[in-house]
């Protein structure tokens, strides 16, 4: 491999996006990944392949078209099934995304598995899509929601967890493998044994950490795990919800249907075998073969340069942030505990008004709750600005980004 | 325009020194609204004599935008009839602040607080009159701005 800089820089070429100005004809630098990231070559020509050489319907017709397509189909579920050491290829059900992951889980598993006064244990840095499917749920069953605190460095407070572990009401642990204003990488090792200890199954929402680091399943050992595809490179509208297949096989279905099924007669349905079962309707077959060439991609570059490079991009973000006076970094600093996501407040200047300033100058810069309200509450803020970094970002987008921060200083006489 | 040319001097004195900013203790109508997606979210409290805005506070949280919209909302209301209040236009309050042609995506930290305030008003007429017609009117208004 060349060296790690170059090799990265020469990455961005495959990223046509990156090539286009904005505003006042600035230069692009994205720096929301987070929320999502841009798409390669790659990606996008696997998905007009598709369209203009493959399309058919799958799993039904015997015609040469529907062969391909099944075939394409069937061969991306592999692919990242591999890419996250899925051993049984019928564990990976295709869907949304992470939302509906979570809601799938929440709806097929939670309506039979929990019951009134059982406990769902969430934490206080979740995305709203892992707290709101469980609020929904526990009013119905009248069941309680319960949350891990965070201390000031961004970390779980695990010691929450023992004490409604302890009551033996606890049915489902679930959280965050990323924070995704933190970057904050939970010690998923430890919440996992205690609850194994304790008999209980946990859900993992992955959709941070997934695209950043090496993540397996067979090692991770939880029971739910959920990720979205196009914040790891590929379309939006797709995603992977993984189950443990003894407990898949406790699960009714989420969505009745097309392909779910084996026999259906006027009153009753069998069902069909797995994972099909949960993949109700035509599935969004073109961006799932998009969502296959963007693990080709990724494992072409290896997740552990990933890493690295975003490692070394935080680094060099934080120590210039530090230098900046009136910046507050929120989170740890310690870089082997956080992914490529940095959450700060400039002064007393609201963060709409540091991404507009700075979109002026070409920057994509997140500001606002970031989804995670109960979050911004425990951090005593109304927002932050976020920046947050993927493998075509580059130490001259951060210094990009610190310019621009010095014309926000100037409009707000900091 | 260009985008940055919004944070001229007044809406920045504004975000800084907002006016009208705090709370009425004996309000005759208080009410809260926020933006979902953005998370601004302002009180507008006000005292009524005899039909006339007598007093307005705002209070809440806001990017720079919201505050200075808030203050001169604040200032264009104080006095006023509520027959007069409730003639209040969003243009009124945009072009005041050279903000006429503002993103979209910013529309909506501008106009909370006249969103607010057309519905505490909603709230007090609501509470104190039988003009059903009217308070039909002020409240799809209300819901309407953005």
């Amino acid at each position: 491999m060349q060296s790690t800089e170059s090799f990265f820089e020469n990455i961005r070429n495959d990223f046509p996006i990156l090539k286009r100005t904005v505003r006042d004809n600035k230069p692009l630098v994205y720096l929301d990944n987070a929320s999502t990231t841009q798409k390669p070559t790659q990606v996008i020509d696997a998905i007009v392949d598709y369209y203009r050489n493959h399309n058919a319907n799958i799993h039904r017709a015997v015609y040469a078209l529907a062969e391909e397509s099944t075939e394409a189909y069937e061969s991306a579920r592999d692919k990242i099934a591999n890419f996250v050491n899925i051993k049984n290829r019928q564990e990976l059900i295709f869907v949304r995304g992470t939302t509906e992951a979570i809601n799938l889980v929440a709806y097929a598993w939670g309506r039979s598995h929990i019951n009134k006064d059982d406990i769902i244990v969430t934490t206080e840095y979740e995305h709203h899509s892992n707290i709101v499917p469980w609020q929904l749920l526990t009013q119905e069953k009248r069941a309680k929601l319960e949350y891990i605190g965070m201390d000031d460095d961004g970390q779980l407070i695990l010691d929450d967890l023992d004490k409604y572990l302890a009551t033996g009401k606890v049915k489902l642990v679930t959280f965050s493998l990323m924070s995704n204003v933190l970057g904050t990488i939970t010690d998923a090792e430890k919440i996992i044994a205690k609850c194994k200890a304790a008999g209980v199954p946990t859900l993992i929402d992955g959709a941070q950490a997934v695209p950043h680091m090496k993540v397996d399943l067979e090692t991770l050992g939880c029971d739910f795990f959920a990720f979205s595809g196009h914040k790891m490179l590929a379309p939006t509208g797709i995603g992977v919800l993984w189950v443990r297949k003894s407990v898949l096989e406790t699960m009714n279905p989420f969505h009745g249907g097309g392909d779910m099924i084996r026999e259906v007669h006027k009153y009753e349905t069998t069902w069909n075998d797995l994972p099909y079962k949960f993949e109700a309707g035509t599935p969004n077959i073109a961006d799932v073969i998009g969502f296959g060439a963007a693990v080709d991609y990724l494992t072409k570059i290896g997740m552990d340069n990933v890493r690295q490079h975003e490692i070394e991009l935080t680094k060099y973000a934080i120590e210039k942030f530090s230098k900046i006076k009136g910046l507050q970094i929120y989170g740890t600093k310690d870089i082997s505990k956080r992914g490529g996501v940095i959450s700060f407040n400039f002064a007393d200047v609201h963060p709409h008004d540091v991404a507009q300033i700075i979109d002026e100058e070409g920057i994509s810069l997140r500001s606002g709750h970031h989804c995670a309200q109960v979050l911004m509450e425990r951090l005593n803020v109304a927002a932050t600005s976020r920046a947050s970094f993927y493998i075509y970002n580059t130490k001259q987008d951060i210094d990009a980004l610190i310019d621009s921060l010095n014309t926000v200083a100037k409009v707000f006489k900091l | 325009m260009s985008n940055a040319d919004i944070y001229h001097e007044m809406i920045v004195d504004y975000s800084r020194n907002p006016i009208n900013y705090g709370e009425i203790e004996n309000h005759d109508v208080t009410f809260h609204d926020s933006n979902p997606l953005c998370g601004d979210s302002i009180d507008i409290d006000m005292k009524i004599d005899d039909q006339k805005v007598t007093d307005i506070k705002f209070h809440g949280k806001g990017c720079a935008i919201c505050m200075a919209c808030s203050s001169v909302l604040t200032e264009i209301t104080k006095g006023k009839s509520l027959e007069d209040v409730r003639k209040i236009e969003k243009n009124d309050i945009l072009s005041e602040l050279g903000l006429e042609h503002l993103q979209a995506v910013r529309i909506k930290c501008a106009l909370l607080s006249l969103k607010v305030l057309k519905s505490a008003l909603y709230t007090y007429i609501a509470k104190n009159m039988s003009d059903l017609e009217g308070m039909d009117k002020l409240k799809d208004e209300a819901a309407s701005l953005y």
